[in-house]
């Protein structure tokens, strides 16, 4: 069930377009704000509000890499693998990443704190490598870096 | 050498809002623009040669004189494209956290021009902090009446909103962009109907880049004879932020004229190579440019001197590719981008892409065949221009068919020494 903050914040979107399907992605993102993930229910309960199918509303969700449709962890780590980083030796970073968490892509840590996925292009190639853990970025990584990062994140 | 772009722009990079903007000039473009024709404005930026910097370069006045003026429209709107998303490309996230007030008075007088009553800023969901600085600016817009149904009190209504993206490559392609926006899959929609005539919604519609926008105020201030004479080249209005990555000395960004030698951007700009390597190549414009190699160093940086190098200016934003780092290993890193970032919409692209990544994985690996090269050269043309149903995968195909042309020998020697050499 979606929560009664959820739906109101959802509801706030309908103002903005000509009509509620257009805010499909809007609603999509309410869902993850508040959950970390948007489960197969929350989708069926999306239906509902948005007056879709939930097929419909999926076939959406699955399309952008930025909906997570699976569980993630408190932070996700967004490591750039793009050929500007490639060229700055991102595979070290990842390597470093790989050992110090324990995961590979795709994977969560153990105390649910991490999730890590690639991302294309972060957009800030002249600190190529770079990352996003969460919201924030960081660029001109080196393993030392690294360390002091993911340990400012409890 | 003026730089209007980034003139305001702090070293630290860290915003500019409304007081000091003000204080610096700002939003006088508002002013005389409205006190203008909608049209004698649109006249205004098509001599100034202004064109788009989202990667094709049209001429940004022509394409707003597709709007029709006459006739009546349930909306008109305006979309900034902040998608940026090809590899190498660096330049809006400076534009838009920098100096967002900039963009939102170009995109005041664009939709004056156009006479769009509502607009978006559409920005990729990892630029997190640009969008932060964006919904401040477009508050402080609003709160000073630049922004509403009576913009400084002259009746004119905008209406002008953020929207944050989630992810995908193909929401920058602008018919994809706007399905994203209408909340649907970011697929391409086929032209005609242009945009211009039926896009958002169905109704007339403008996407512009980012850096396009952000020149508009300063061609209104100034005027054309000015905004041209910026330019080393005739025909190519303004300045472009031009950019450089990979292991040269000083990657950046810089705003400079039309018309600079590719040397002296990496050379004078970029500060050269690193100690110990050489200058093999560049992708001159981001991702989907076809290499320029040590040959085309005297070329000038502008559309009609890059593209009769046989490639594109496109960004403006180079990648460097030095003689340490495997040309082979670099096209399949470019190649698996495009795979996954195809929308799936098409056969030749989304069978094409994925393909052509596994048997560059192939060569990389030293598992490669001499008839893999020739199965990677059909691609080049089965996957070009005119193939497929938007411009990815031909973009895809001009790093691979100049690396073909250009590092053919570096492909042979994988596959005759069955292994990467680079490594
Ligand atoms: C696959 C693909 C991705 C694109 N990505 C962007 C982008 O991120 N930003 C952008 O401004 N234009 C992008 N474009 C170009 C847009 O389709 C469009 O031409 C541009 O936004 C128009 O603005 P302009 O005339 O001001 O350049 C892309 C095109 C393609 C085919
Ligand atoms: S060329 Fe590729 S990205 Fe473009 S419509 Fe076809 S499948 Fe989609």
């Amino acid at each position: 069930m979606l929560t009664a903050e959820e739906i109101h914040e959802i509801k706030e979107e309908f103002h903005l377009y000509p009509y509620k399907q257009a805010a499909c992605i809007e609603a999509l993102k309410v869902v993850q704000k508040h959950r970390r993930w948007v489960s197969d229910e929350n989708v069926k309960d999306l239906a509902g509000l948005l007056e879709m199918s939930a097929e419909e509303i999926d076939s959406v969700a699955t399309f952008y890499n930025l909906i997570y449709r699976k569980p993630v962890g408190k932070y996700v780590i967004l490591l750039c693998d793009s050929v500007s980083c490639y060229i700055m030796g991102y595979e070290t970073v990842l390597q470093h990443l790989e050992r110090t968490l324990g995961i590979k892509y795709g994977e969560t840590t153990k105390d649910d704190r991490f999730t890590m996925l690639p991302v294309p292009c972060l957009g800030t190639c002249d600190h190529a490598p770079a990352m996003m853990v969460g919201k924030d970025l960081y660029r001109d990584l080196t393993p030392e870096k690294i360390d002091e990062i993911l340990n400012s994140y409890k | 050498m003026e730089r209007p772009l980034t003139k305001n722009i702090r070293p630290d990079g860290k915003p500019v809002f409304i007081k000091e903007y003000e204080s610096l000039g700002g939003y006088q473009s508002v002013k005389k623009a409205l006190k203008m024709q909608p049209k004698e404005v649109t006249e205004l930026v098509k001599k100034s040669n202004l064109k788009g910097r989202g990667g094709a370069g049209f001429n940004t006045g022509l394409k707003w004189s597709f709007v029709p003026m006459e006739g009546e429209f349930e909306h008109k709107y305006l979309v900034a494209n902040g998608d940026e998303m090809e590899p190498g490309t660096f330049k809006d996230r400076l534009l838009i956290e920098g100096d967002p007030h900039q963009l939102i008075e170009g995109m005041i007088v664009t939709a004056f021009a156009i006479q769009a009553d509502e607009g978006y800023i559409f920005i990729r969901g990892e630029y997190a902090y640009a969008a932060d600085v964006v919904a401040k600016a477009l508050a402080e817009a609003y709160e000073a009446g630049y922004l509403g149904s009576n913009i400084m009190k002259t009746g004119y209504k905008f209406n002008l909103h953020l929207h944050t993206s989630v992810g995908r490559y193909i929401c920058g392609e602008e018919t994809a962009l706007l399905n994203s926006l209408e909340g649907k899959r970011a697929n391409p929609r086929a032209k005609p109907p242009f945009p211009q005539v039926s896009g958002l919604f169905g109704q007339p519609t403008i996407v512009n880049n980012i850096e396009t926008l952000c020149n508009i105020p300063h061609i209104i201030n100034n005027g054309v004879e000015w905004y041209n004479g910026l330019s080393l080249t005739p025909g190519d209005g303004g300045t472009k932020l031009f950019g450089a990555s990979g292991k040269v000395k000083k990657p950046g960004l810089w705003e400079l004229p039309f018309g600079v030698t590719l040397r002296e951007l990496l050379e004078d700009y970029a500060g050269g190579m690193q100690d110990g390597l050489k200058f093999k190549g560049c992708l001159p414009g981001g991702a989907s440019t076809d290499f320029l190699v040590a040959e085309h160093l005297d070329i000038k940086m502008d559309y009609a001197s890059v593209a009769a190098a046989g490639s594109r200016l496109g960004t403006g934003t180079m990648i460097v590719l030095d003689d340490k780092t495997c040309p082979v290993g670099m096209v399949l890193n470019l190649e698996h981008f495009f795979a996954q970032e195809s929308c799936g919409f098409c056969t030749p692209c989304r069978e094409g892409l994925p393909w052509t990544e596994k048997i560059l994985r192939k060569i990389e690996e030293g598992k490669g065949e001499m008839k893999d090269l020739d199965i990677l050269q059909f691609h080049t043309k089965f996957m070009g221009p005119g193939n497929t149903f938007c411009a990815l995968a031909p973009g895809a195909m001009a790093p691979l068919q100049s690396a073909l042309k250009y590092f053919r020998e570096d492909f042979e020697l994988h596959i005759k020494e069955h292994k990467c050499s680079w490594k």
